[in-house]
């Protein structure tokens, strides 16, 4: 337990070094998520935009955060938090995706993008 | 040690200080507003293909040009939390202002590319679209604000060597904002 309090207080031992090599993958991961969709390929535009977006999100909460080193139930609890957001998007998501299902209709009809806007 | 001090820097809680254990809470919390914000965008994309044509008006440089600025000021924060830790309070608040330069420029670059497209008729009332558009980055712009007045009343206490724990709750903080526009960019500005 004290160990691993001297383990963050320090930031895992690592020097400023570290840190910045890790900045550089970040900005590495960041041309390969602006590059990506210029494939024009929906699977690797994917890929690239969102799949590189949870590894930088990863490597930010590991090493700058410190979430590696930090108490596991800190972890949990973030961890939860995310649980729920799954299970909201779960649960709303089938009354806004789909436009029927037992025993109703949606009426609703979302307005043609653009029109509302004006001046272009 | 004095009475007059505020809890958070006395006290510990399962062998987490006060301070970072609020912090952590307060994260958890954010998570919830921004993960339901993104989760009902996602939704709403998912249905509505078209939505793509408006995607398309969002301008990837400037989204890109932020993701940088932000990813390198969450280093400069870190560095801040580093000098702390070496007991550095001068070096630790200068790299808190850095970070703080790091938001301007954030918002510097916001308002450009804002005023380019409101300009142009996009509202946050043009459409479904524009509203979770401004929504999601104003939200996000508000909590960048947020954490640059909290470095700054850090790092003049930091300079002076006082209160240095608070340097990394408030870099954590600047973490979690990073991370959620990491989310945004791809979202708003890629996915097209």
């Amino acid at each position: 337990m004290a160990e691993h309090a001297h383990a963050h207080a320090h930031g895992a031992g690592h020097g400023d070094a570290f840190y910045v090599r890790i900045w550089a993958i970040l900005l590495v991961l960041l041309f390969v998520s602006v590059i990506g969709p210029e494939f024009g390929i929906r699977v690797v535009t994917l890929i690239t935009a969102f799949g590189v977006a949870i590894v930088k999100a990863y490597m930010v909460g590991r090493h700058f955060m410190h979430l590696g080193i930090e108490r596991k139930w800190v972890v949990w609890i973030l961890a939860m938090m995310m649980a729920f957001v799954v299970l909201m998007f779960a649960g709303i998501a089938p009354d806004v995706q789909l436009h029927n299902g037992q025993n109703w209709i949606k009426l609703y009809e979302e307005p043609a993008p653009g029109s509302g806007a004006h001046g272009h | 040690m004095s009475s007059s001090k505020p809890i958070a820097t006395t006290r510990s809680v399962m062998n987490l200080p006060t301070g970072r254990l609020a912090l952590w809470w307060v994260i958890a919390s954010e998570i919830v507003i921004f993960g339901g914000l993104l989760g009902s965008y996602i939704m709403f994309r998912l249905s509505h293909d078209a939505w793509a044509e408006q995607a398309a008006i969002t301008s990837t440089l400037a989204g890109a040009t932020n993701t940088f600025i932000l990813l390198t000021s969450s280093l400069s924060a870190v560095l801040a939390h580093q000098a702390a830790e070496r007991g550095d309070g001068p070096r630790a608040a200068k790299m808190l202002r850095l970070t703080v330069l790091g938001g301007l420029g954030f918002l510097i670059v916001k308002s450009i590319e804002w005023t380019g497209e409101i300009q142009h008729g996009y509202t946050i009332t043009s459409n479904l679209f524009w509203s979770f558009y401004y929504t999601a980055a104003g939200l996000h712009g508000l909590h960048v604000i947020a954490g640059m007045i909290c470095m700054l009343i850090v790092a003049r206490a930091a300079a002076r060597n006082q209160e240095l724990q608070r340097v990394e709750i408030v870099g954590l903080y600047w973490h979690f904002v990073d991370v959620v526009w990491i989310f945004l960019f791809p979202l708003l500005y890629i996915a097209k």
